[in-house]
């Protein structure tokens, strides 16, 4: 099948947005229940980490995968009882946990780099919707994650906004005194949003070192999740946004390698940068937006919920 | 008075039968009875502190009393929680209202409901039987509006349906009227008796003994804890109320004395100056504060008062205009300036702007006195010595000098904070909304500093919204309307109606011919 560039730099621009995307749902998750978490790029690489040496020993990349997701929920249970029980800082605890995780990621896998994984996720073309021109290239002949990340995208949205759990889930972001008053337990609504996020994130870890880039490499997220938590604020706390956001990172991250395909000579570092340059870029840009109209920043982001007694 | 309850009438919605509730320190709540018939409006009436807040914590299920019993339509309940009280009945409107802003007010309503329909909603039902629920009791409120779209009495009426759509047959009020204007106030009662006709109770927690006995049918006093008795409404007067609630007569003659106005401490001439969102909230204002004189300032909230306080206090720039202190120019005024100059300001949020919370009363003190002080130490000990002297001075109630301020009460602190300023002898004192909040015992205190401040021939600028409060403090009373003076009048010269009219946007002349 002829491929023109152009198909082939969106294809693998879906690819390389898988992490981000799943990691910002998560991220999404966690701040519409009113929680920043910033220790995602943390619990991506115990989650990368994790799931290559599951997948190495268990010979599955499902078992790894489900591993990673695991480690993610473990690390994000630290951040939700520092933050909903304590009460302690947000940032501060995701920030030392972005630490912790990038430390101890080094640690456990220093003696698995360079170490070649043969179970990995492999692409699985999409029967029939691969076969349609451009479209199915693009989007229909990946892996399995890439189509539950799909899946998760349409499934998150709906459960957000037309279910209850979803409304409630909400109400305890925007107004938790409110969210109390109507019977709702916000600690652990709050707790499960964040250690589901937490599983994002190590969902979101397990996919680059089991099947975006199948090795494990010292800090291999490279800051993919702090351009998710900036994906989170592009995409107004919407997963359908935050897929297209998504995409659109990924395509610039790969830009780079097909450059010299398309006959463009510039600097590799130059190309390196224009994610994060983009991430500033759209941070400007859309809190200005969130800024000017009134859009959906969770009112209660950020606030521990201390209930009014006497 | 009436027995509050009696045995062969069982026609009682509730009855909270020697209700007692202590908490480490204090008996919150000693031996209360009191009962609502369906269809009564029935005003739950007294002091902070008074237990109010705590007997209805009760009824509504966050507390569990330590004795006593409730019985709702005649049998006795255990109200185990929040959620059980709203199952069998009983919602409570808060003083601050328990909506999401981003959500709609169906979503709002469909929160933690549980109706039996499935996990996935659907709107447009929900929107339609809240229609019908909003028409039944004459509460007009688009169900697909968000809540920030809403005003506060819009926003009273949502928190409203969604007990009603709860099926609620008790509903509670605390303090239902404190955010709402004259006119929604009016608006919120007849609601209230449109569902007193209806069959349901209606309990009002409130201190405004004029709308009390206006709207309500029944009225039960809380002093210290203890119920002071149940009156029919129409068998009692305001008089006979505030006895009850304060346990003496408060002399509703101030003891003013006669003091001549002296020279002019503050002359604004046709100051203009910008509000927060960039447009003119003050507009060409000139009006002057004699020393011994105290100015009222007459307005619905939000018609340039704050804007005149800062002016004065030098925190909001002035656009046009001239700003005259004992006929010295101080147009361009710093903050730091105002205050040399003998401006004391008493800012609407006490503990913020006022006081810093998180500072014990002598670090208060010492925010306007350390400047004073020679050399580049600080006299602690001076400081410890002023401020014990504010307190003993003004009776005020503080545990230790060390607790942060927020620990006090509002009256409390509205003492320590009218103690610190009047402790440098002002020349001027602008006080806004200085009795907000505060229960007879402070705000008598309160008034009572203020008339000294005018005996001792200084200036004082009173921004208030209760009309009764001004006419009997100020010796002239300042209309505004929309950052504009609709006149200066003497409260003994004019009714109150005159002054409403002019606050609605007449001019003096025009509100005076009856027009």
């Amino acid at each position: 099948m002829e491929v023109s560039p152009w198909i082939a730099i969106l294809a693998t621009g879906i690819v390389a947005g898988i992490p981000i995307l799943l990691a910002a749902l998560g991220e999404i998750l966690a701040e519409r229940a009113g929680v920043i978490n910033l220790g995602v790029e943390g619990m991506m690489l115990i989650g990368a980490v994790v799931g290559f040496m599951v997948s190495l020993q268990s010979n599955s990349p499902w078992v790894g995968l489900i591993a990673a997701v695991l480690a993610g929920a473990m690390m994000a249970l630290i951040h939700a009882f520092l933050t909903i029980t304590l009460r302690a800082n947000q940032v501060v605890s995701g920030l030392a946990l972005t630490i912790f995780g990038t430390g101890l990621s080094g640690y456990l896998g220093k003696s698995f780099i360079g170490v070649p994984l043969t179970a990995t996720f492999k692409p699985v073309p999409v029967p029939g919707l691969s076969q349609i021109p451009a479209i199915g290239p693009i989007f229909f002949n990946h892996d399995l994650l890439v189509y539950i990340a799909y899946g998760l995208v349409a499934l998150l949205w709906f459960f957000l906004f037309r279910t209850r759990s979803g409304l409630e889930l909400r109400a305890v972001g925007e107004n938790p005194a409110a969210a109390d008053a109507a019977g709702l337990n916000v600690f652990l609504i709050r707790y499960a949003c964040v250690i589901a996020g937490g599983m994002f994130a190590g969902m979101a870890g397990a996919y680059l070192s089991l099947a975006y880039a199948p090795s494990w490499l010292e800090n291999m997220t490279a800051g993919r999740g702090w351009i998710a938590v900036a994906l989170v604020i592009f995409g107004v706390w919407n997963p359908t946004k935050a897929f297209l956001g998504s995409f659109f990172f990924g395509t610039i991250d790969v830009l780079g390698f097909h450059m010299q395909t398309l006959g463009i000579v510039v600097s590799s570092f130059f190309l390196k940068m224009l994610p994060y340059v983009f991430t500033i870029a759209v941070l400007i840009v859309a809190t200005r937006e969130t800024k000017t109209r009134r859009v959906a920043i969770p009112e209660a982001l950020g606030v521990p919920y201390v209930r009014e007694e006497r | 008075m009436q027995k509050p309850h009696s045995r062969e009438d069982l026609s009682y919605m509730v009855e909270m039968i020697g209700i007692t509730k202590r908490f480490p320190g204090i008996v919150a709540n000693d031996q209360i009875s009191f009962a609502v018939r369906p269809g009564e409006i029935h005003a739950l009436l007294g002091e902070n502190g008074a237990g109010k807040s705590t007997l209805m914590s009760i009824l509504t299920g966050l507390y569990r009393p330590d004795e006593g019993e409730i019985r709702l339509r005649g049998q006795q309940v255990h109200l185990q929680s929040p959620r059980d009280a709203v199952q069998r009945g009983i919602g409570m409107v808060h003083q601050h209202f328990k909506l999401v802003n981003s959500f709609t007010v169906a979503e709002n309503i469909l929160l933690g409901l549980q109706d039996g329909t499935g996990e996935v909603y659907q709107l447009h039902e929900i929107n339609k039987k809240i229609e019908a629920c909003s028409r039944e009791y004459g509460l007009q409120l688009d169900p697909q509006a968000k809540i920030w779209q809403l005003s506060v009495g819009e926003q009273q009426r949502a928190e409203i349906i969604k007990l009603l759509y709860r099926g609620a047959d008790l509903l509670i009020l605390d303090e239902p009227t404190a955010v709402l204007t004259p006119q929604e106030a009016t608006e919120l009662y007849k609601t209230l008796r449109r569902m007193a006709e209806l069959g349901k109770s209606v309990i009002v927690i409130s201190h405004k003994l004029s709308e009390v006995l206006e709207h309500t049918d029944a009225i039960t006093v809380l002093r210290s804890g203890r119920s002071v008795g149940t009156v029919a409404t129409s068998g009692t007067s305001e008089q006979e109320l505030t006895q009850m609630m304060v346990g003496r007569m408060l002399c509703p003659v101030l003891d003013k004395a006669n003091v001549m106005p002296g020279k002019p401490v503050l002359t604004l001439e046709n100051v203009t100056a910008l509000g927060d969102r960039g447009l003119p909230a003050l507009k060409e204002v000139t009006l002057t504060v004699n020393g011994g004189e105290i100015l009222g300032i007459a307005g619905v909230a939000g018609n340039g008062q704050k804007e005149l306080a800062e002016v004065i206090a030098g925190l909001r720039a002035i656009e046009s205009g001239t700003k005259w202190i004992n006929s010295v120019d101080h147009t361009g005024d710093t903050p730091q300036a105002a205050i040399h100059a003998g401006v004391s300001y008493i800012p609407e949020d006490r503990l913020g702007t006022g006081l810093v919370p998180n500072l014990n009363a002598v670090e208060n003190i010492l925010l306007k006195m350390y400047q004073k002080m020679p050399g580049w130490r600080i006299n602690w000990s001076q400081a410890a010595r002023d401020t014990t002297a504010i307190i003993k001075q003004h009776d005020i109630k503080i545990a230790h000098l060390d607790a942060p301020v927020k620990m006090l009460s509002g009256g409390n602190l509205q003492k320590l904070l009218l103690g610190r300023e009047i402790f440098h002898h002002p020349e001027l004192i602008v006080a806004m909304y200085p009795m907000r909040g505060l229960d007879i015992g402070a705000i008598e205190t309160i008034r009572k500093l203020l008339l000294e401040v005018r005996a001792a021939g200084k200036g004082v600028l009173l921004i208030s919204e209760e009309l009764d409060e001004l006419t009997c403090m100020a010796d002239r009373i300042a209309v505004f309307h929309e950052g504009m003076v609709m006149g200066v009048v003497r409260p003994q010269e004019v009714t109150i109606e005159t002054i409403g009219v002019m606050m609605a946007g007449k001019r003096m002349a025009v509100a005076m011919s009856g027009n």
